[in-house]
C-alpha cells in the first residue's frame, strides 16, 4: 500500500510492535490466495457460459496448421528451411503454441476495459478484496484457458504428423503457461491504464506484430539476414521459440533451453510486477 | 456521533499540464443514522468528493476519517465497514457483470467480504428479498430493468451490513416511477438498519425527498448546508407574487421599503419579490398597498425549491448543468473540472420527465 503523503500529523501506529505486523501478513497472504481463487472461478465461470470465445480462439492457429503447414513441410522436406525434414512439424507446432499465446493473451486488455467501463474493477476496489488478486485471479483463468486451447493445438499437430515425446509436449505447455501469464498481466494493466479500446487496439498491433515476426514463428531466423537476426536477437520470444523447438526434438539440457527459461521466468516476473503496481496502485 | 469526518478534503488533477482543482478544501460531518445528500450540478466535484471518502482517490491534501478509520493511514479499514454504490450513467456503469446472475453477484460480493460461503448465500438470499429482487436471483445482470440493476448495486453495497453506504446519484437515469420506488428503499434502510447514508445527486426533489441534510456543492468548494426547509427559507425566501389594478409601479415602491423584502421586480402588472416569512409578512403588504388605495388582481405565495437556493448562492440554476433530455453525455460534462479520473455523471438521463418535475416543483424567479 502507498504510503501516506498528505499528513504531517505524527502517527502513533506506525510504532506497532512487529509482532502484531507479522500476525497479519500471514493471513495477507492467504486473503490473496482466496481472493484470486474466487476471482479465478468468477472469471472462469464467465468464459464458460460463452465457450465460443475459447474455440474462436483456436480458429486462426489450426487454420495456420491446415493450410500453411502442409507448404512448409513441402519446403522443409526439400531441405530449403534448414530444419528437420523427416518432422518439419517438430519446427512448425511450437511456433503455432508461441502464436496462439501471444494473440490469445494480448487482447485479454479488451475484457477488463469492458470490465471497468461496467464499474465491475471500482466495485471490487471499493471492497476489502486483494487488488492484486484482481489481477492474479484473471491472469489465472487466461493461463488456464491457454494452456488448454495449447493441448488441442498440440492434439491437432500429431493428427497432421508432428511427432513429440511427452516430456518436450509439456515443457513447452510450461513455456506457453508462462507466456500466457505474462502477455496477460501486461495486457489487463496496459487496458486499465488506458480505459479505451481505440487506443488498446492499434498499440497492442503496434507492439505485437514485429514481436511475432521477429521471433521467428513461421520461418526461422537463420534464415534472414545478419541485421535481421542481430535485431531479433533483442526481440524475447525467439529465444522462447528455440527452447520449445529443442524440446520438441528431445533435446532438454542445453544453453538454449537456459537461455528459453530464462528469459521467460525474467519477463514474467518484470511484466507481472509492473502489472500489479498498476492494479495496486491508490488511483485508477 | 460522527461517522464521517472531513476536514480541508482536497483534490487536484492534473490534466494537459493544466492544474484543476476539482475539490477545493472540504470539510464535513456526518453522525451516525442521517441520510446526507451531496448537491452540486455536474461538474462540482460531488463524485471527486466522494472517491475520495471511499478510499478510490487518494486527496492531495486533507484528513478524513471515515466509519472510525483513518482515510489516510487504514483504508482498508475504511473499506471494511462502508459500502459504495458507483454512479451507473456516464463513463463507468453500477458495478455489476452483464454477464453475471444476481445471485453470482451477490454472493461473491460476500466473498471478498470475507464472509464463508454459507453467510454469503444467506445474506444474498435476505437481500434479494429485501430489495424486490425475488424471482431474479437466476437472471443474468443485462436482462434486468433500469431499475432492477440499481435496486441490485444497491444491494451488492449492503452486502456485509455497513454502518455506512455511499451512493452516488443512486437514481439518475431511472424513470419517475423507479425512482420513487428506491427512494422508499434508502429511506427504508435508515428506518430498519439505522444505516447511515451519504448520497450525491443533482435532483432536486431527491435531496428534499429523501435527505436529513443537505450539503450544496459548487466549483469544489460547499457554499451552503442545512436541512433542506432551512436552506431554503435561510437562503432564498418565500416567493410572493401579486398583481395589482392600477399603478404598478407605485405599488412596487411602497413594497420595496417593506421588512423582510429582498428582491422586487416588475412584469406587467405583477410584483414579484422574494420575501423572508412571506406568509407573515404578507397581512403587512396588503394593508400597506390597502392605505394607498392600490387594489389587488392577484395573490400568489411560493415556497422556494432547492434550485431557488442554487440560483441565489451561485446565480445559476442548478438545472441549467444538468444532462438535458437529449443532450449528449460529452457535452454537458464538465471536462475541465473532471480531468480523466472521475466522472460526474452526465448522460442522457435526465428524461423530460424531471424537467417537467421540477417544473411543476419550481416557481419561477427568472
Amino acid at each position: 500500500m502507498m504510503s501516506a503523503t498528505v499528513t504531517t500529523t505524527t502517527d502513533s501506529t506506525s510504532q506497532q510492535d512487529p509482532g502484531v505486523q507479522a500476525e497479519r501478513r500471514q493471513p495477507a497472504l492467504l486473503n490473496f490466495f482466496s481472493d484470486t481463487w474466487l476471482i479465478f472461478g468468477r472469471q472462469m465461470r464467465l468464459s464458460l457460459r460463452n465457450p465460443a470465445w475459447v474455440i474462436i480462439g483456436l480458429i486462426q492457429p489450426i487454420l495456420y496448421l491446415a493450410f500453411f503447414g502442409p507448404l512448409l513441410a513441402r519446403i522443409a522436406r526439400a531441405g530449403g528451411l534448414g530444419v528437420s525434414a523427416s518432422n518439419p512439424y517438430s519446427f512448425f507446432v511450437p511456433g503455432l503454441l508461441i502464436q496462439l499465446g501471444l494473440f490469445g493473451a494480448a487482447f485479454v486488455g479488451f475484457s477488463i476495459i469492458a470490465d471497468w467501463r461496467a464499474g465491475v474493477i471500482e466495485r471490487f476496489r471499493v471492497t476489502p478484496v486483494s487488488r492484486m488478486a484482481l489481477l492474479a485471479g484473471r491472469v489465472l483463468r487466461d493461463m488456464v484457458t491457454l494452456t488448454v486451447q495449447a493441448v488441442v493445438l498440440v492434439l491437432a499437430g500429431l493428427a497432421f504428423g508432428l511427432r513429440a515425446p511427452v516430456g518436450g509436449v509439456l515443457i513447452s505447455l510450461g513455456f506457453v503457461a508462462v507466456v500466457a501469464v505474462t502477455l496477460s498481466a501486461v495486457s489487463y494493466s496496459v487496458g486499465l491504464l488506458l480505459k479505451s479500446e481505440d487506443a488498446l487496439a492499434p498499440l497492442l498491433n503496434m507492439v505485437m506484430v514485429p514481436l511475432m515476426l521477429l521471433s521467428g514463428i513461421m520461418l526461422p531466423m537463420t534464415l534472414g539476414p545478419h541485421w535481421l537476426r542481430a535485431v531479433a536477437k533483442v526481440t524475447p520470444f525467439g529465444y522462447i521459440i528455440n527452447a520449445m523447438r529443442d524440446a520438441f526434438a528431445g533435446h532438454y539440457f542445453n544453453t538454449i533451453m537456459v537461455e528459453g527459461i530464462s528469459v521467460s521466468i525474467g519477463m514474467a516476473i518484470i511484466c507481472l510486477w509492473l502489472a500489479s503496481r498498476v492494479f495496486i496502485k491508490e488511483n485508477a | 456521533m460522527s461517522i464521517i469526518e472531513a476536514q480541508g478534503l482536497a483534490r487536484t488533477f492534473t490534466s494537459r499540464k493544466r492544474k484543476v482543482e476539482a475539490v477545493r478544501g472540504v470539510d464535513l460531518t456526518v453522525s451516525g443514522g442521517e441520510i446526507v445528500g451531496f448537491l452540486g450540478p455536474n461538474g462540482a466535484g460531488k463524485t471527486t468528493t466522494l472517491r475520495m471518502l471511499t478510499t478510490l482517490l487518494r486527496p492531495t491534501a486533507g484528513t478524513a476519517t471515515v466509519a472510525g478509520s483513518d482515510l489516510l493511514r487504514d483504508p482498508a479499514g475504511v473499506r471494511r465497514r462502508i459500502g459504495y454504490v458507483p454512479q451507473a450513467i456516464g463513463v463507468t456503469a453500477g458495478g455489476t457483470d452483464p454477464n453475471c446472475t444476481v445471485t453470482e453477484e451477490l454472493t461473491i460480493q460476500g466473498r471478498v467480504y470475507r464472509m464463508s460461503a454459507n453467510d454469503a448465500t444467506v445474506r444474498a438470499r435476505l437481500l434479494t428479498d429485501q430489495l424486490d429482487l425475488t424471482g431474479l436471483e437466476s437472471r443474468q445482470c443485462k436482462t434486468l430493468s433500469g431499475g432492477q440493476r440499481r435496486r441490485l448495486d444497491i444491494a451488492l453495497g449492503l452486502i456485509h451490513s455497513p454502518a455506512v453506504v455511499f451512493l452516488d446519484e443512486p437514481t439518475t437515469g431511472l424513470d419517475p416511477q423507479s425512482r420513487s420506488n428506491l427512494w422508499d428503499h434508502i429511506a427504508g434502510l435508515r428506518e430498519k438498519l439505522g444505516t447511515t447514508i451519504f448520497l450525491t445527486t443533482h435532483y432536486l426533489e431527491e435531496a428534499d425527498a429523501l435527505c436529513d441534510r443537505v450539503m450544496v456543492i459548487d466549483h469544489g468548494k460547499i457554499i451552503a448546508e442545512g436541512v433542506p426547509d432551512d436552506l431554503k427559507r435561510r437562503i432564498s425566501g418565500d416567493v410572493v407574487t401579486l398583481s395589482v389594478n392600477g399603478d404598478a409601479g407605485k405599488a412596487q415602491a411602497i413594497l420595496a421599503d417593506h421588512q423582510g423584502v429582498r428582491e422586487i421586480s416588475i412584469d406587467g402588472k405583477a410584483i414579484r419579490m422574494t420575501v423572508e416569512h412571506g406568509e407573515e409578512a404578507l397581512p403587512g403588504m396588503l394593508r400597506a398597498l390597502d392605505e394607498q388605495d392600490i387594489t389587488l388582481r392577484s395573490i400568489q405565495l411560493a415556497r422556494p425549491t432547492l434550485d431557488d437556493v442554487f440560483l441565489t448562492l451561485t446565480g445559476r440554476s442548478l438545472r441549467d448543468d444538468s444532462p438535458s433530455a437529449n443532450g449528449n453525455a460529452d457535452e454537458s460534462q464538465d471536462s475541465s473540472a473532471q480531468a480523466t479520473q472521475s466522472q460526474e455523471g452526465a448522460g442522457p438521463a435526465a428524461g423530460a420527465s424531471d424537467r417537467e418535475l421540477a417544473d411543476v416543483g419550481r416557481t419561477g424567479r427568472r
